[in-house]
């Protein structure tokens, strides 16, 4: 469940952006869709709430965001707020299971080692459970940061450009893979892409 | 997974980097170290060896050559001093002298110093006779601790001496007698441990020269430690075998005995304890003996103190080189830990997005930081502790000087939260840069 209300965003610079109200419900997959420089990433950055606004709210499951204090708001995207992006990127130090068991340790949540086993199963990265993360292909590497993203069942998924980096066949891997387990754990699943591929697919749109 | 264990999985994951700070941090903790115990052990034998002697007294020569070689039993001896020339030490009616302790050096076995002596010394020391007896007789002996266990001597072992003050294996000119040892020392702590105790008298036996006129005093047991001498002397040796020893029955443990010989009987140097150290007689004691008699006093607590300036002064020097060391490896911590941030900025920007707060990155690297300071302070205890077992058989030979690798100093203690201290420091504006992530800036692009 993700609700934005009169969101605006003033950068540094003083050019200011305004952006369109968003109301997903859970379960469902939204595109946010616009050329360079319309601000789309920047919009991903406030629904993520790494970036504060400087008019409006974003409400994700019931809590608004700018009422969190900065410890709060770590936590709160940690066990609520999953993301995915174009590279995947991990801690390259531990292997892909000890990955997901901080994303669970840094959430705040307790290490859930057969979560752990079972998503990467359903993923197809079982064998891969204790492979250093540089040891994947970009494909493998994708799944394992969505695998990363609903580990802690969020309410909210984003993923920024996640196939653009992609094949066709992994692109619409890692996208039914997404949809998948967005549906799963009944997160709101936001993609911002410029990906054409997926506008086919999917019609729930906000043009930037 | 906790931030520890993700500390070090990280440096693990650049071992060699890691490696190359841990060793220069060990290097800097390791020298730190092995001048505090040096130095520490050092003041203590200094100190254990001071036994409230207030005087030495020997032949004229460089008073701090006569301490170290009287008390620490170092270096060579200055020349002799004949039983007349000192005779008034001994005198209990002395205004200023409570007690004395005639000392006869010049031969060795083993290694280890033969020292002519009354066994007051022992009291001085605060040694004690563990087995056996304190010796009495002329080639009975009583030895220290460590010249047993080292030597493989034992009450009722029998050795023969040899000439000069330093064990020169295949050159040694033995003396023909045979020592006997009667007791053993319990370990003091200071420098009885390691010699060998006998009677004055018992020098007199193995170097007297036949014939009954004293040698001049520059000659016979003053050259002591004179190589051109010894061939002359081993053959007076010989000629000396007849001469008839009272090796058995004759008491020689107190000075009076000693006092009873002949007033041109030399020993090598006085060791004097003063009824009142800091009475004005006392104070000027040994400018009058240096300026009105043909003997040197030298005052052990005075020479000792400039020994230690100049270990003082060698110490700074060595002090600049560990400071540039430790500086060095601080830097090196500073330095791998700031290139490494630029190669994690998305991973660090990853954990802030997995939950992580900025205190947390913060503490992440400078715990990477410390645990490189941890090990480093670990491998720099072996090692300073390494080098002091392996130097400690050196050093005691040429300096009778023990050292004891195992013990560890409370400074050593201190010098962990110092290590601490540097790997913070060395951490934390890597740290900071850390904690300043802009996750949005570096995971999302605007494309």
């Amino acid at each position: 469940m993700l609700e934005t209300t009169d969101l605006a965003y003033r950068y540094p610079g003083g050019e200011s952006l305004t952006f369109p109200n968003l109301r997903c419900a859970p379960g469902a997959t939204h595109l946010l869709l616009g050329k360079s420089g319309s601000g789309k990433t920047t919009l991903l950055q406030l629904l993520a709430g790494l970036r504060s606004p400087s008019h409006g709210k974003v409400v994700v499951n019931g809590t608004e965001l700018g009422k969190l204090s900065t410890a709060a708001l770590d936590q709160f995207r940690g066990q609520n707020i999953g993301m995915v992006f174009q590279t995947a990127h991990f801690v390259r130090s531990v292997n892909v299971e000890e990955n997901l068991v901080l994303a669970q340790r840094l959430a705040g949540k307790t290490t859930d080692r057969r979560r752990i086993r079972e998503l990467l199963d359903v993923l197809g990265l079982g064998e891969k459970l204790r492979s250093l993360p540089a040891r994947l292909s970009v494909g493998q590497q994708q799944r394992a940061a969505i695998a990363r993203a609903v580990i802690n069942q969020p309410a909210l998924m984003l993923a920024d450009e996640p196939t653009s980096a992609l094949d066709d066949d992994n692109a619409s891997q890692v996208l039914g893979l997404l949809q998948q387990q967005a549906a799963a754990v009944n997160a709101t699943l936001i993609i911002v892409t410029h990906d054409n591929r997926l506008t086919g697919i999917i019609d729930q749109r906000t043009h930037l | 997974m906790n931030l520890l264990a993700l500390a070090w999985k990280n440096l693990a994951y650049k071992p060699l980097t890691a490696l190359l700070s841990v060793l220069l941090f060990a290097l800097s903790i390791g020298l730190i170290s092995l001048l505090l115990n040096l130095r520490e052990q050092a003041d203590e034998q200094f100190d254990n060896n001071l036994a409230d002697i207030d005087l030495v007294v020997g032949a004229k020569g460089s008073p701090l050559e006569l301490t170290l070689n009287s008390m620490y039993h170092v270096g060579y001896a200055t020349g002799n001093v004949s039983l007349g020339q000192v005779k008034a030490f001994f005198n209990p009616q002395h205004p200023i002298v409570a007690d004395a302790i005639p000392l006869s050096l010049g031969d060795n076995y083993g290694g280890y110093r033969i020292v002519g002596t009354i066994p007051k010394i022992l009291d001085w020391y605060g040694a004690q006779v563990a087995t056996g007896a304190a010796w009495k007789e002329d080639f009975s002996v009583t030895i220290g601790a460590e010249v047993a266990s080292k030597l493989h001597l034992d009450v009722g072992s029998t050795f023969r001496s040899t000439h000069g003050i330093l064990d020169e294996g295949e050159d040694n000119i033995e003396h023909d007698d045979e020592f006997k040892v009667v007791g053993v020392l319990a370990p003091s702590g200071t420098v009885l441990d390691q010699l060998i105790l006998t009677t004055n008298q018992t020098y007199w036996h193995t170097h007297e020269d036949h014939g009954p006129e004293p040698t001049t005093p520059a000659q016979d047991t003053s050259a002591l430690a004179d190589h051109d001498h010894d061939h002359e002397h081993d053959h007076d040796h010989e000629h000396n075998h007849d001469h008839d020893h009272d090796h058995a029955g004759h008491d020689h443990s107190q000075i009076g005995s000693l006092l009873e010989e002949g007033a041109e009987k030399e020993i090598t140097s006085v060791l004097v304890r003063y009824k009142n150290a800091s009475s004005f007689q006392a104070l000027s004691f040994p400018r009058n003996i240096n300026e009105n008699t043909e003997l040197l006093a030298a005052n052990p607590a005075y020479e000792i103190s400039e020994v230690r300036r100049q270990f003082d002064s060698g110490q700074r020097i060595l002090g600049i080189l560990v400071l540039a060391i430790t500086f060095v490896s601080a830097l090196s911590i500073f330095i791998a830990l700031f290139s490494s941030l630029r190669e994690r900025r998305y991973e660090l920007a990853l954990l802030r997005v997995m939950g992580a707060s900025r205190p947390k990155l913060f503490g992440l690297i400078i715990l990477e930081g410390l645990t490189v300071a941890v090990l480093g302070y670990v491998l720099g205890l072996l090692l300073s502790h390494g080098i002091l077992y392996l130097v400690a058989a050196n050093i005691e030979d040429d300096f009778r000087y023990q050292l004891d690798p195992l013990r560890f100093l409370a400074a050593e203690g201190w010098l962990l939260l110092g290590a601490l201290g540097i790997g913070f420091v060395a951490a934390v504006l890597p740290a900071i840069q850390a904690a300043r992530t802009d996750i949005g800036e570096v995971l999302t692009s605007d494309v």
